[in-house]
């Protein structure tokens, strides 16, 4: 399932309206996945890790309500089940990427990867059959996500890469051996 | 069920409980879903029951907004029943684990199916028994070897969506945590569909299955054409991976009712009945 092209499920879509709601149903879920992520590093008492996916979850928040302002609308288009052709938005963390040991690195090693595909996912609707104004709305969408890949790998170069082992737990909560 | 037009978007059918699972555990993938399902279908909160029995998945109730009942081990299935059938107005769902879905509740689990009352089955499947640390359950492999189990069982896996089927379950089909867009959407049609509806959902268990992060490269999403042929489903699963997803059989058996307004026979009436 993985790998596969990511247009949206969807038709491709016909005005900038439809266009941007795809765009803001890809923010909501990576917002919402990142806030329950920082959860869950919280829940095993990985602060550091945890502040780190909150504060991931805010950025996406905030380019969330950037559409909304941008398009005017109050309230943003349903979000409840937006199919993609992979199984989650290209800004979504896959759960299972997830340990509890995981470091700050690990983190935006995964940011950075959604924001990469993200720029993909736009540059593909950039070349598509769609109607000019769409295309300039994916081409300005995917430069923003190029420059968010650009400020990550600003944050990575600042944080060190985990030591071998990282994973290592001395008193592992759950062992069968 | 109440389909109402509320708007309530899917964060609203989460509670403030933070889950406990280890990172990475594919159950947070299911109370996405449902959240998504409770959320496309405009349910209120107050008119859904969550119900589990015992085990990691089974923990589910404490993590939604509606109400909960977190049962005892295996008996999941006996207290929705009970429940559905004293309060038909609630979407019941009933969650859990393997273990518990299928060995404990093993027997609840095939008169379910037969009795096809109106509600929803959710088994969150990871071939093991997680919360007691990783002893194979009835869905393990027969050669997975682990410490607890050296060689392997040996023993052939239940299978749960061929027994649903034989059993009588009315709405049979199987999603993937990682995919919760996609388990939403099943989960929606088991709701909407009446009877007893079963989703069969692969949910990895990194801890003690770390193996089974490759499920996501397995699985093959839209691989059944849901029918509503009994037949045509049994000959489908024959040929089933394990992998394939979507919704195999929805039927159109009657869901259980009770026969008669019971509650209003006089106690006299009832007396009556039972006297040996």
């Amino acid at each position: 399932m993985s790998g596969k092209s990511r247009v949206a499920r969807q038709a491709l879509p016909g005005s900038v309206e439809e266009f941007m709601a795809c765009a803001y149903a890809m923010e909501v879920e990576a917002a919402e996945r990142y806030a329950e992520l920082a959860d869950q590093m919280d829940t095993h008492h990985n602060r550091e890790v945890a502040g780190l996916f909150a504060k991931l979850a805010r950025i996406e928040g905030k380019h969330r309500d950037q559409i909304l302002a941008r398009m005017g609308w109050e309230h943003g288009p349903d979000a409840a089940v937006f199919r993609w052709e992979t199984p989650e938005g290209p800004e979504t963390t896959d759960y299972g990427e997830l340990h509890y040991l995981m470091q700050p690195y690990h983190a935006l090693r995964l940011a950075e990867h959604n924001e990469r595909r993200a720029a993909e996912f736009f540059e593909r609707f950039a070349a598509a059959p769609v109607p000019e104004d769409v295309r300039a709305a994916a081409r300005e969408m995917a430069e923003e996500e190029r420059e968010h890949v650009r400020l990550i790998q600003e944050w990575l170069a600042r944080v060190p890469p985990p030591e071998p082992g990282w994973d290592e737990d001395m008193d592992p909560p759950a062992v069968a051996d | 069920m109440n389909e109402t037009a509320v708007a309530l978007a899917p964060a609203g059918y989460k509670s403030e409980v933070k889950p406990v699972w280890c990172p990475g555990c594919g159950d947070f993938g299911v109370v996405n879903a449902l959240s998504k399902a409770f959320a496309k279908l405009a349910l209120r909160p107050e008119d859904i029951a969550v119900v589990s029995g015992i085990g990691c998945s089974s923990r589910i109730p404490a993590y939604m907004s509606s109400y909960g009942f977190h049962g005892v081990h295996g008996r999941a299935l006996a207290a929705g029943t009970g429940l559905k059938i004293a309060r038909p107005d609630l979407t019941v769902v009933v969650t859990g684990g393997d273990g518990d879905g299928y060995s404990i509740g093993g027997n609840h689990f095939l008169h379910a199916c037969r009795r096809n009352v109106d509600m929803t089955y959710v088994v969150m499947d990871n071939r093991v028994y997680g919360m007691t640390k990783g002893q194979p359950s009835p869905t393990t492999e027969p050669d997975w070897d682990s410490k607890l189990s050296p060689d392997g069982t040996g023993l052939r896996e239940f299978q749960p969506m061929v027994i649903a089927l034989a059993s009588g379950a009315n709405f049979v089909a199987r999603g993937f945590t990682g995919d919760p867009n996609g388990l939403a959407e099943i989960l929606v049609e088991a709701m909407r569909h009446p009877g007893f509806s079963f989703v069969e959902v692969l949910s990895p268990c990194v801890t003690f299955r770390p193996e089974q992060k490759e499920w996501k490269k397995l699985v093959q999403e839209d691989a059944f054409t849901p029918t509503a042929d009994a037949k045509e489903a049994a000959g489908r699963l024959m040929h089933d991976t394990g992998f394939d997803l979507g919704v195999l059989y929805a039927g159109g058996r009657a869901p259980y009712a009770p026969r008669g307004p019971r509650a209003e026979r006089p106690v006299e009436e009832l007396e009556r009945r039972f006297v040996l």
